[in-house]
C-alpha cells in the first residue's frame, strides 16, 4: 500500500497561497444534538486535506454543511473569497464544489455514461424547448459533453461498463463511477467521503492512484474523510482529526500521529489515563489496529 | 448494440473502421458493411433509434398505422383513435410518474383543463357556451396543452414540498377540486349529464368530423395518429436529453442531484408543466374523438386509468405508455367478444356476468399481474423476446 502512492507535492509549496475554502467557526446542530461545533480549517490550492475521527465524530457534517444538504447554526464558509453559507447545494455544485458519498448516491437505473452526463448537467447549455426539438444546439452540446465525459471513462477505465446501468455494477466499481461524476462537474474543490471504504487491497489501491493522478493532473483541492489511516497518512498533506464533533487537532500526518489526543480520542479514553501512548515512532497502522479495536 | 472504445477494438475491425471512416470527426461516420452493429462515433450511439432493427421496425409500425384505416370497420377505427389519444396522455404522465418520479393521480385534472380550455377557445363566439371562435386547428391544439400546462405549473410547487404518497393524495384532490369546477362553470363545461360540443377540426378545407371522401373515423384517426407521432418524438427527445436525466436523477436520488447542480424545484415544475402539456393535448383531442363529452367524465377514475396504463405499459418508457394505452384502450372491445368464446358471459347488462363486470375484473386483475409478474410492463416483455432471439438459439 505504502509503496503504491508517491509523497504528497502540493502541500509544502501551497502554504504562500490564498486557501480555496475557508471554514471559520462553524457549528451545526439537530435540535438539542450537537453535530460539529467550532470547526475551522482552510484548504489551499492542489492541497488534500484529510478529514479522520471515531464513528460519529462528524466528518460527513462537516460534507454535508460544505455542499449545503445542512445550514449551520453558527459560522462562515468561504469559496474563492465568496460566501458559501446559506446557498442551495445546486448553486454550490456550480460554484465548484463536487462530492462523493459514503454510501453510494449513484442514480441506479441510469447507464454510466449518464451519470457521468449528470455531473455535467451544470456545464450543458440548453433549455427544454431545444431539448424537445434535439436539432443543432441540444445535440451540439451533447456530442461535446459526450466526448468529455469519455476522457473520464478513460482515465478512470470504466470503458467496459458504460452502456450498464450502475445499478448492476460490482461495489468498486460504482465507487469508480461515483468518483467520476464528481469529476465530470469540473470542480475546484472535491469532497470524497470514503472513497476506499469497504474495498479490497487492490481496489483500495487502485483508488489511492486515481486520487494522486487526480491532484497530479488535474490539481484540485479535495477534502477527504477516510478510515482506511495506512491511505490517509500516506495521501494527506494535512490531517484534522475530530472527535465528538470538535477538532482535536490539525497538522501534517506526521505530527497527528504523534498527538495523544488523537490516540486519547480513538481508543476513547482521558488522556491523563491513556495507559500507553504511543511512541512518536509509531507506525499508522498500529495507530489504525489500535483504533479498530476500539470501533464496532 | 456493443460499443467499443478505440483502444478496445478487435484488430480485424480496426483496419476495417479505418477504411470505413477516412476521418475519425466526420460528422456521420460511414456503417461497416457487415457490421452494422458497430458504432463508430458517439451521434450513432446518441440516436433516438439507435439500430437499423429499431429503425426498420418502427417504420413498419408507422406505416402499418397509417395504412389500418384502409382495412378496418370504422367503429373499431373509432376504438384505435382513442387509443392514440389515450397514448399520449399516458406519455404524458409517464414523464411526470415514470421519468420524474412524481406519483399523481390529478392526470385527470389536466386532461379536462386541456379539454376545456380547447373546446373554448374553438368555440362559436356567438353559441351557448363561452367562445372565442379560434378555428386554426394546431392553435387550439396548442392551446389547450398550454392551459393545462400552466394549471400544471400551478401545482408544480407543492411537489416540491411532498412526495410519495404525499404526493399522491394531494393531486386527488385536485381532481376533486377540478370535477367541481367543471360540473359548476356551465358556461364552460356545460353542466354535469350535458355537455357541450367538442371542438371542429378543419384541416386543408376538409371538415374531419363530417363524412366525405374518407369517413369521419378514418381522418379524425389520421390526425390523432399524427399528434402521437409529434408527441412520442418529443418525449424521446426529452427522455435522452439534459432535462431527461435531470429528471431521472431526482427520481432516483434527490439529494445526490442537488449535489450535482440539479435544481430540484426547477426539474419538478418542469415535469409538471410537460406533462399537463400532454394531458392537454390528450383531452381535447378524447373530447375531439367523442364530440360530446360530460363533466363527469374528467374523474378519478380516468386518472387511474392513466396509472394503469403507465403500469401495464412500462414505467418510464414512451414506448411503453403507447402500449398499456392501445391494451387499456382495446379492453372494452376485448370483453366485448367474449361471450361467443365463454357462453356463460352474456353482453346484457342486467344479466351476470356482463361484459361490463368481466371488463373491470380483467382491468383490475392486469394491474395486479402486471406488478406482480413484470413490473416493467409489457415494454419489458418486448425486451425479454428481443433478449431471446438475439441470442438464438442460445438460451443464455
Amino acid at each position: 500500500m505504502t509503496s503504491a502512492v508517491e509523497a504528497p507535492v502540493g502541500g509544502a509549496h501551497a502554504a504562500s497561497r490564498e486557501p480555496v475554502l475557508k471554514v471559520e467557526d462553524v457549528q451545526l446542530k439537530f435540535g438539542q444534538v450537537t453535530a460539529i461545533d467550532g470547526v475551522s480549517f482552510d484548504v489551499l490550492p492542489d492541497e488534500l486535506f484529510a478529514v479522520i475521527g471515531p464513528n460519529g465524530a462528524g466528518k460527513t457534517s462537516i460534507f454535508n454543511v460544505i455542499s449545503g444538504v445542512y445550514r449551520p447554526q453558527k459560522g462562515r464558509l468561504t469559496l474563492d473569497g465568496k460566501r458559501l453559507d446559506g446557498a442551495r447545494p445546486a448553486a454550490i455544485a456550480r460554484r465548484g464544489v463536487a462530492r462523493t458519498f459514503q454510501n453510494i448516491e449513484l442514480f441506479a437505473n441510469l447507464t454510466v455514461i449518464d451519470n457521468l452526463m449528470l455531473g455535467r448537467h451544470q456545464h450543458i447549455r440548453y433549455g427544454t424547448l431545444a431539448a424537445m426539438a434535439w436539432l443543432g444546439r441540444a445535440r451540439k452540446q451533447e456530442l461535446l459533453h459526450r466526448r468529455a465525459v469519455e476522457e473520464i471513462v478513460d482515465f478512470l477505465g470504466l470503458a467496459a461498463w458504460r452502456a450498464m446501468p450502475v445499478g448492476l455494477l460490482p461495489y468498486g466499481v460504482q465507487k469508480r463511477v461515483e468518483l467520476g461524476r464528481a469529476l465530470a462537474m469540473e470542480p475546484r474543490l472535491l469532497l470524497l467521503d470514503e472513497p476506499v471504504a469497504g474495498m479490497n487491497l487492490e481496489e483500495t489501491e487502485d483508488m489511492a492512484r486515481f486520487i494522486s493522478d487526480i491532484r497530479g493532473e488535474l490539481g484540485v483541492s479535495m477534502i477527504m474523510v477516510e478510515h482506511d489511516m495506512g491511505l490517509v497518512m500516506d495521501l494527506a498533506d494535512r490531517v484534522m482529526v475530530l472527535d465528538f464533533g470538535v477538532p482535536v487537532t490539525t497538522g501534517t500526518p506526521a505530527e497527528v500521529q504523534r498527538d495523544p489526543r488523537v490516540v486519547a480520542a480513538y481508543l476513547g479514553g482521558d488522556l491523563d489515563t491513556v495507559p500507553d501512548a504511543p511512541s512518536a515512532d509509531a507506525t499508522p497502522s498500529e495507530i489504525a489496529a489500535e483504533a479498530e479495536q476500539v470501533q464496532p | 448494440m456493443t460499443m467499443i472504445s478505440p483502444d478496445q477494438r478487435p484488430q480485424g475491425a480496426e483496419r476495417r473502421l479505418e477504411k470505413g471512416s477516412e476521418t475519425p470527426t466526420a460528422k456521420r461516420s460511414r456503417r461497416v458493411w457487415g457490421r452494422p452493429d458497430l458504432y463508430t462515433s458517439y451521434r450513432q450511439d446518441m440516436a433516438m433509434l439507435n439500430t437499423r432493427p429499431k429503425q426498420l421496425g418502427v417504420l413498419a409500425i408507422v406505416v402499418v398505422a397509417a395504412l389500418l384505416p384502409f382495412v378496418t370497420s370504422d367503429d373499431l377505427l373509432k376504438i384505435l383513435g382513442t387509443g392514440l389519444v389515450l397514448s399520449i396522455g399516458a406519455i404524458g404522465l409517464n414523464i411526470l410518474v415514470g421519468y420524474a418520479g412524481q406519483v399523481s393521480l390529478g392526470h385527470a385534472f389536466f386532461v379536462g383543463v386541456g379539454a376545456y380550455a380547447a373546446s373554448a377557445l374553438a368555440g362559436d363566439p356567438e353559441g351557448r357556451y363561452l367562445g372565442f371562435g379560434v378555428d386554426i386547428v394546431p392553435v387550439w391544439i396548442l392551446g389547450g396543452g398550454i392551459a393545462a400546462a400552466v394549471a400544471g405549473a400551478l401545482v408544480a410547487p407543492i411537489a416540491t414540498r411532498l412526495r410519495g404518497l404525499y404526493l399522491a393524495i394531494v393531486t386527488l384532490g385536485l381532481v376533486v377540486i377540478g370535477g367541481y369546477i367543471f360540473t359548476e362553470w356551465r358556461d364552460l363545461s356545460g353542466g354535469a349529464q350535458v355537455g357541450r360540443d367538442a371542438p371542429q377540426p378543419v384541416f386543408l378545407g376538409s371538415e374531419l368530423t363530417i363524412d366525405g371522401a374518407y369517413t369521419q373515423e378514418q381522418k379524425l384517426y389520421w390526425l390523432f395518429l399524427v399528434v402521437l407521432v409529434i408527441s412520442a418524438v418529443l418525449a424521446r427527445n426529452i427522455a435522452r436529453s439534459r432535462v431527461g436525466r435531470a429528471l431521472a436523477a431526482v427520481r432516483d436520488r434527490d439529494v445526490a442531484a442537488g449535489v450535482m447542480g440539479v435544481e430540484l424545484g426547477r426539474y419538478k415544475l418542469i415535469a409538471f408543466v410537460l406533462s399537463s402539456f400532454f394531458a392537454g393535448v390528450c383531452g381535447l383531442l378524447l373530447f375531439v374523438a367523442n364530440g360530446v363529452f360530460g363533466p363527469e367524465r374528467f374523474t378519478l377514475l380516468l386518472s387511474v386509468q392513466f396509472i394503469a396504463m403507465v403500469l401495464i405499459g412500462g414505467v418510464a418508457t414512451v414506448s411503453g405508455s403507447i402500449m398499456g394505452a392501445m391494451l387499456i384502450a382495446l379492453l372494452p372491445r376485448i370483453s366485448a367478444e367474449l361471450p361467443s368464446f365463454l357462453p356463460f358471459i352474456t353482453s346484457a347488462a342486467n344479466e351476470h356476468p356482463n361484459i361490463f363486470e368481466v371488463e373491470i375484473a380483467i382491468y383490475g386483475s392486469l394491474i395486479v399481474i402486471f406488478l406482480l409478474f413484470e413490473p416493467r410492463g409489457l415494454f419489458g416483455i418486448w425486451v425479454r423476446i428481443r433478449t431471446y432471439w438475439k441470442s438464438f438459439p442460445f438460451s443464455y
